[in-house]
């Protein structure tokens, strides 16, 4: 054992977990009988699949439980089931999946526009806490994002001036 | 039901028309949720940093509840009990349960090999969704839920969930022998349970590197340990080094994950332009303090794609690393012992006790670190009364 610096009387419990033998927690890896022999254990019930559920293919088919929320549909849906054609190895699978999501935001807003719901952007940004606890932080990001639209809208003022 | 409804990056709502969850397997149990914290690491999700995260999802694997409603094949739990649901949704049977690695079960996540089941934690990891609700599915009730000892606060069993858990395997992970020093990179609230799970484990000394001062000083008190800024030291590594006698730290945790700051490339490719699995900052600075022949613990969440980290460096000091989720059916039964003791006092770190139906404000205040937040709890309508 180390020296150690200084007596740690006062903090509660020290050293009561040194010794991997005395926690049975510790994690060391449990060896048992079907080590090294693939799939082989007792399956629980399978999850009757009552929507679409996409599986990686580095396995044989869908886990005895999964989650059904949220399916895949649309634009956004496409492109998820064309990211599970390739592994969990490759960029292709988890690029495919980031663009998804972005489409899939845009789909999120028509929906809403669709149900006649307009997305409370204030709330949905938690701007009414920002407005609380950071209205300098909150004064600085509006007057750059101010400054930054008044500069563009100049330019291409300016341009359109210039094609005359 | 009231549910946290994901509508993109950095937008989040109060779904009032969410539709309640049903018994789909035998083997379920619908739970009321009676607290439901916001995770750093669902701030990954709410940045759209990690792939699969469908619109309409609700996050949140840290919770606790009653039980509602219980599918026929369950023994082990009854309509009434008070439980603490596991981040992991673990079978228990599968070769991976036998061992123990509880959160790398291998029937509970179709969507990626890599990783188990989490509650509301993307279709990456199983599709299922969370806690930041009324009511939420948890399958596998035989397995994974613990009933609440009826002496334990509220408070304390929902963070054992999963941050206390996560944070004591941190510490379990490296290893630690008395007299170690160990450096913690982030003082987040699993960097906070690091470092106090650090001593539990006899180490000599207990470093914690962050840029967030509240956070500093917060750690400093609640886990008597040592706490640097590393924007005011000019290089972490550096700082380490001389302060372990030239030798490098025994011990280095990650408590960071893939949106560390302190590195402008990191950032940039990381986090910006998403060229990398997020930005490994910390890793890389864990990496080159360790000692030779040292440990490094990894519990910050990365991307499922690459990143840039020293390898190198990895290979010619001959470090052991040693990651995971934690597998939190695993820990708790000592874990409990300890908050029973003591010497855990997770309900330390709550900040913040938010309705559910202010969960926009309640992830940017979390999000932006506004007034001094490290913990959040959010409380359904129904707990308030």
């Amino acid at each position: 054992m180390k020296k150690t610096a200084s007596d740690y009387s006062h903090i509660n419990g020290w050293g009561i977990d040194a010794d991997p033998l005395d926690v049975p927690n510790y994690p060391i890896k449990k060896r048992n009988e079907n080590d090294n022999k693939g799939m082989v254990w007792e399956r629980p019930a399978q999850q009757p699949a009552l929507v679409e559920v996409l599986h990686s293919n580095e396995r044989p088919g869908l886990t005895a439980v999964f989650g059904t929320p949220n399916p895949p549909t649309g634009l956004s849906g496409q492109l998820r089931r064309f990211a599970f054609r390739y592994s969990e190895s490759t960029w292709t699978h988890w690029l495919a999946l980031l663009v998804a999501d972005r489409i899939n935001m845009m789909e999120g807003i028509g929906e809403d526009l669709k149900n006649g719901h307009i997305p409370d952007l204030i709330a949905e940004h938690g701007l009414k806490s920002e407005l609380k606890f950071n209205k300098i932080g909150l004064a600085k990001k509006v007057l750059t994002g101010a400054a930054v639209i008044t500069v563009a809208v100049l330019l291409m003022k300016s341009r359109s001036r210039d094609d005359d | 039901m009231l549910a946290m409804n994901y509508r993109g990056p950095y937008r989040v709502r109060a779904d009032r028309n969410k539709p309640m969850p049903e018994i789909e397997h035998s083997s379920d149990a619908i739970v009321r949720v009676t607290r439901s914290c916001i995770c750093g690491s669902d701030l990954h999700l709410y940045h759209g940093l990690v792939p699969d995260t469908r619109i309409g999802t609700t996050f949140g694997h840290e919770f606790i509840g009653v039980v509602e409603e219980v599918g026929d094949a369950v023994q082990n739990l009854k309509v009434g009990d008070s439980v603490l649901v596991p981040f992991n949704i673990a079978c228990g049977k599968c070769v991976f349960c036998q061992q123990g690695l509880y959160g790398n079960c291998h029937e509970s996540n179709p969507q990626a090999t890599a990783v188990g089941g989490i509650f509301g934690y993307s279709h990456t990891a199983g599709g299922f969704d969370g806690g930041q609700a009324e009511y939420v599915r948890v399958p596998y009730a035989d397995f994974g839920p613990t009933l609440i000892p009826d002496d334990m606060d509220h408070d304390d069993a929902v963070l054992l969930t999963d941050v206390v858990p996560t944070g004591y395997q941190a510490a379990e992970m490296g290893g630690i022998k008395p007299g170690d020093t160990v450096v913690i990179f982030g003082a987040g609230p699993i960097g906070i349970m690091a470092a106090k799970s650090a001593w539990l484990f006899g180490a000599g000394r207990v470093i914690v590197i962050d840029h967030i001062e509240y956070r500093l000083e917060f750690v400093k008190q609640y886990a008597q340990c040592e706490a640097y800024n590393f924007r005011s030291l000019e290089d972490p590594v550096l700082f380490i080094k001389k302060t372990t006698d030239w030798i490098g730290a025994d011990v280095c945790i990650d408590a960071v994950g893939c949106e560390a700051a302190g590195d402008a490339l990191q950032t940039i490719t990381g986090r910006k332009l998403m060229l990398q699995a997020g930005s490994a900052t910390a890793l890389h600075w864990a990496i080159n303090s360790v000692k030779k022949g040292g440990i490094v613990s990894i519990v910050g969440v990365y991307g499922p794609t690459g990143n840039l980290i020293p390898i190198g460096n990895v290979v010619n000091k001959g470090i052991t690393i040693r990651a995971n989720q934690a597998s939190v059916k695993r820990l708790l039964p000592r874990l409990i012992e300890h908050v029973q003791a003591g010497r855990l006092d997770p309900k330390g770190i709550i900040t913040h006790r938010i309705p559910m139906e202010e969960v926009g404000d309640a992830y940017h205040i979390f999000s932006a670190k506004l007034d001094n937040c490290i913990k959040t709890v959010l409380i359904p309508p129904s707990a308030r009364k």
